[in-house]
């Protein structure tokens, strides 16, 4: 099949690859760039857990293709920590105790970061909503709305500069 | 040496040992994507694997065409039975003691059943070719309900086993029947019926679900021509069955088979069982001398991997007029589909489904469980439960309301009534079981004052007596007792294995320490959980003890992690290969301080000479000497192996209630309320608990309110990607209130009991209790699962309550 050349910016990096049109995001990043934080659970869009950022919106990967991201910038989990220090998203599920399997927790935290831009003091309503495009199957979410109320509260106190 | 001395408490709390809320070891590398899940590992010269499957449930294969998929470029392989055969391989034994097709011999017998494999250079080729691949069908009568392929003309299921008139379990009485199985005093629970003035009946099924962890099942394979070395990363909740299986089917030696469970997305039980998928890519690796990738997508993970439960299920209770159970009858039509790969311990075709007396005393019962085959996929795993205890525990706990409806007596009552007592542990259960400890009458009442239960019942009363209410209100209790930790290897086994578990501690000279067990977490945390224990009971900080599972080549052999038994089994050899340490460190010590061994008290972290606190050795002290100096007569180094077989199971219990609101208008159910308090003996991380418990209890509101694996007459399955198959969000998951009681276990190590399972098997009653509670007032015992809004509006039109 032939290849388009593409250029996307991810995690501030720029890569330039010829890749199938039918290609999927998540296997760009994945087996392409080696970037295998994000995951893949459904293939439909149900769970979440290939959620990345495009242009600063949450996009689920795996039924994104690549070639729409020809320009874009795209941020992963691994983009997510700011030279070494973690982003309160993260912080906020390790102190909650977030997470469990892990699988669902790089896109949990993509959608999360993006959630609180959104919406930077949500209610615990608004926090189940604004997750509920995202499944997880072992921690039935009381700690997963702790954590994005932890990191909340610690983007509130301390702005990014 | 200072003078001044930490305190112990300090000291202790430094540890961050048994009973504190440590936060997790494996989040760092979760949180920042650097997890390590199958579909993470590639290798150098990796190719992929897909899987042509069956679009029919039952037919016969009548041709295959390979040459389109092959003339595909990048395509290396298309295999079929055919090619299997020359190996045996086309078949492989069940941890049933039945057998199953890897590559569909000759027919399907359900839909997406295994037929041929495509080995590519990528997945979208792999994919390609899987399409390419032309096969040609001539269909057969298809068998959904178990009780019609009993009947005597129903269609011959398994044509492989004609002739055969007995199975793994004893006679078969039919051509698609596999075993019956029976336990308890027939003969007693007659006798109890017969002279018990009240009896009471219930038809119940608990349908066919999965337990469709996020991550689906998959496997690199490896295997290495020169060296004769086979390396498989796969999604395994037992790795090392896993490899003794591997051996006995390829014929590799098990000393070159390498099995390694990385990081898992989540097992559930879906992950237990030896799939086509693992066997075929192994094979495929033999055969081409390369890596071979197999990752299954969601629809075939729902479709073709292990379900749980499809129990048809019979229950008889004989009481007093008081409500005092006299005697418990059941009977079971177990819907195994077409082959028998339940995984349960060999000696127990229906797991511990005679758990079913639940937590009352109860003189005389007896249970009978009948599996059966039927053209769906094969299974019948332990979602979130040990072995079929989630089934037991709904039957006895719906059997115990229809009797406090039948005598009017209230649902909190009946229990207090029939409760074993405390003074009765142990106890034995009409169904042979010694039950370890126990304390459910404190633990009731601490519920229902927390809810405060008399209110709300006066509430639903005041709502009934409301014919304009717009909503019914229904209160679900249930007060379960599961068994797990399997299990004592003199009654259980796998395929020949007792089900011991294992632990190797090493302490390096300087302090530190690695541990490795035959379990393999998927979620659990057991690096950080398994450090706590070694933490209080050597006095190594369990932030420099390092937990490594899953890696067939570095861990001692173990059974793996399901039924909740690492925390009972491997949680006790880890204590126990600790006291193995212990006991030689205090040699080391008594030599370094110049006293006997008997002169020395052991204090946190350290063996002191009693009476002097400024003469002691810390357990660091003491790995030095014994790899620098050890004391004459005494080997160098400080480590020990233990191999755990329990003398028991740990039946940990819990009391649980439920408040629901079902709008009459709609027949949506509202969880206004839960509250689950939990008994696992002793607590080892309570975070880790509660977060446990949350899981759990969200995996059991999904059974309870919204899954199910509906099957059309021909066998089609209807619900097989997530859009279908109910896994709730945030939106729709209750808020949980959680509490507990301690009553540790008297035979394990540590007193600890297992937990992660009991939020599953016990809120599933409670929460089908809380909706037949809401139509209890017209007469309704039983409805079965699950509650959708659908399926509760059609009762509401029929008790005349909808609106």
């Amino acid at each position: 099949m032939a290849k388009k050349l593409i250029s996307v910016t991810v995690n501030g990096k720029l890569e330039e690859r010829a890749v199938e049109p039918r290609t999927l995001l998540i296997h760009f990043l994945r087996e392409e760039l080696n970037l295998t934080g994000a995951h893949i659970g459904c293939e439909t869009s149900h769970c979440g857990a290939c959620t990345v950022d495009v242009d600063g919106v949450s996009v689920k990967s795996c039924t994104h293709l690549a070639v729409q991201c020809d320009g874009a910038h795209v941020t992963t989990v691994e983009g997510l920590a700011n030279k070494g220090v973690l982003h309160a998203v993260q912080e906020g599920f390790y102190k909650e105790h977030g997470l469990q399997c892990g699988f669902c927790t790089p896109g949990m935290l993509m959608r999360a970061s993006n959630f609180l831009k959104e919406n930077p003091n949500p209610s615990e309503d608004e926090i189940r909503m604004g997750m509920s495009g995202n499944l997880c199957r072992c921690t039935g979410y009381q700690n997963i709305v702790k954590a994005v109320q932890y990191a909340a509260r610690k983007l509130q106190e301390a702005p990014a500069a | 040496m200072s003078a001044v001395i930490q305190p112990a408490d300090e000291r202790e709390a430094s540890l961050a040992g048994i009973g504190v809320s440590r936060l997790r070891k494996e989040d760092a590398r979760f949180i920042q994507g650097k997890g390590n899940y199958v579909d993470d590992i590639k290798l150098p010269g990796m190719l992929h694997m897909d899987i042509v499957r069956s679009p029919i449930a039952h037919g016969r294969i009548k041709r295959i065409n390979k040459e389109a998929a092959l003339a595909i470029p990048g395509v290396h392989a298309v295999l079929t039975a055919d090619d299997l055969k020359p190996l045996k391989l086309h078949w492989m034994p069940t941890l049933a003691g039945d057998v199953a097709a890897v590559l569909a011999d000759e027919k399907v017998h359900f839909q997406m059943q295994e037929v041929a494999i495509v080995i590519a250079d990528d997945r979208y080729i792999a994919a390609d070719a899987a399409e390419a691949v032309e096969v040609e069908y001539e269909e057969l009568p298809v068998v959904i309900d178990p009780y019609d392929a009993l009947l005597p003309d129903a269609p011959v299921l398994r044509e492989d086993l004609a002739g055969k008139t007995s199975g793994a379990h004893g006679p078969r009485e039919h051509h698609n029947h596999i075993f019956t199985w029976d336990a308890g005093d027939l003969a007693a629970a007659d006798a109890a019926f017969a002279a018990a003035p009240i009896k009471v009946e219930q038809h119940m099924h608990y349908p066919r679900v999965h337990p469709c962890p996020l991550e689906t099942c998959g496997c690199v394979a490896s295997f290495d021509p020169i060296r004769g070395e086979l390396t498989t990363y796969i999604t395994s909740q037992a790795p090392h069955v896993v490899r003794t299986v591997v051996s006995m089917l390829s014929g590799v030696p098990e000393s070159k088979v390498r099995i390694v469970s990385p990081d898992i997305g989540g097992g559930f039980g879906n992950k237990v069982g030896i799939y086509p998928g693992y066997v075929c890519a192994i094979v495929a690796s033999i055969v081409l001398g390369r890596p071979v990738k197999w990752i299954e997508d969601r629809i075939e993970n729902i479709s073709s991997t292990a379900f749980a439960r499809d129990y048809h299920m019979d229950g008889q209770l004989a009481a007093t007029e008081d409500g005092k159970i006299l005697g418990l009858k059941v009977n079971v039509v177990a819907d195994h589909g077409a082959f028998d790969a339940c995984a349960d311990p060999t000696k127990f075709p229906a797991g511990l489904f005679h758990i079913c007396s639940g937590s009352y005393d109860i003189a005389a019962a007896h249970c009978s469980v009948k599996g059966v085959y039927t053209n769906k996929a094969p299974g019948g795993v332990a979602y979130r439960c040990s072995f079929r205890v989630t089934e037991a525990v709904y039957l006895i706990e719906r059997m115990v309301d229809v009797l406090a409806q039948r005598l009017n007596i209230d649902k909190a009552e009946i229990r207090r009534r029939n409760f074993i007592r405390k003074e009765q542990f142990p106890y034995t259960s009409a169904f042979g079981f010694e039950y370890d400890s126990g304390d459910y009458h404190p633990a009731l009442e601490k519920v229902l004052d927390a809810v405060d239960y008399p209110a709300l019942r006066a509430e639903q009363a005041a709502r009934r007596a409301d014919p304009n209410s717009p909503t019914l209100m229904g209160i679900g209790l249930v007060s379960f007792t599961e068994i797990v930790g399997a299990g004592p290897s003199k009654m259980c086994d796998i395929l020949g294995v007792g089900m011991f578990d294992s632990c190797e501690i090493r302490i390096h000279p300087t302090g530190s320490a690695i541990a490795r067990m035959g379990t393999i977490t998927q979620g659990q945390g057991h690096q950080t959980t398994y450090a706590q224990i070694i933490a209080t009971e050597l006095g190594i900080p369990s932030e420099v003890i390092q937990v490594e599972e899953g890696d067939t080549s570095t861990a001692p052999y173990g059974l793996g992690t399901y039924g909740s038994r690492s925390t009972p089994v491997a949680g006790a050899a880890i204590a126990m290969a600790a006291r193995k340490i212990h006991a030689k460190a205090r040699k080391i010590a008594a030599h370094m301080l110049e006293v006997s061994e008997s002169d020395l008290d052991w204090e946190v972290d350290r063996f002191k000479v009693r009476g002097d606190d400024s003469k002691f050795k810390t357990m660091a002290d003491v790995a030095w000497q014994a790899y620098h100096q050890p004391p004459a007569g005494l080997e160098p180094g400080l480590e020990a192996v233990h191999y755990y077989d329990p003398p028991n199971f740990t039946f940990p219990f819990g009391i649980y209630l439920c408040v629901v609101d079902i709008d009459r208008a709609t027949g949506e159910t509202k969880i206004r309320r839960f509250y689950a308090l939990d008994d696992c003996g002793t607590r080892i991380n309570p975070m880790i608990i509660e977060g446990q418990i949350h899981g759990g209890l969200t995996e059991g509101f999904a059974v309870a309110m919204g899954q199910q694996m509906p099957f059309d007459a021909q066998g089609n399955l209807l619900g097989n990607t997530l859009m279908d198959y109910f896994l709730p969000t945030a939106v729709e998951t209750p808020k949980w209130e959680t509490d507990y009681t301690v009553t540790p276990s008297p035979h394990h190590p540590i007193g600890a009991k297992g937990v992660a399972e009991s939020p599953h098997v016990g809120s599933i009653p409670t929460f089908n209790a809380a909706v037949v509670d809401a139509f209890a007032h017209v007469g309704v015992t039983h409805l079965d699962m699950p509650h959708t809004a659908f399926r509760v509006w059609q009762a509401l039109k029929a008790h005349n309550l909808a609106i």
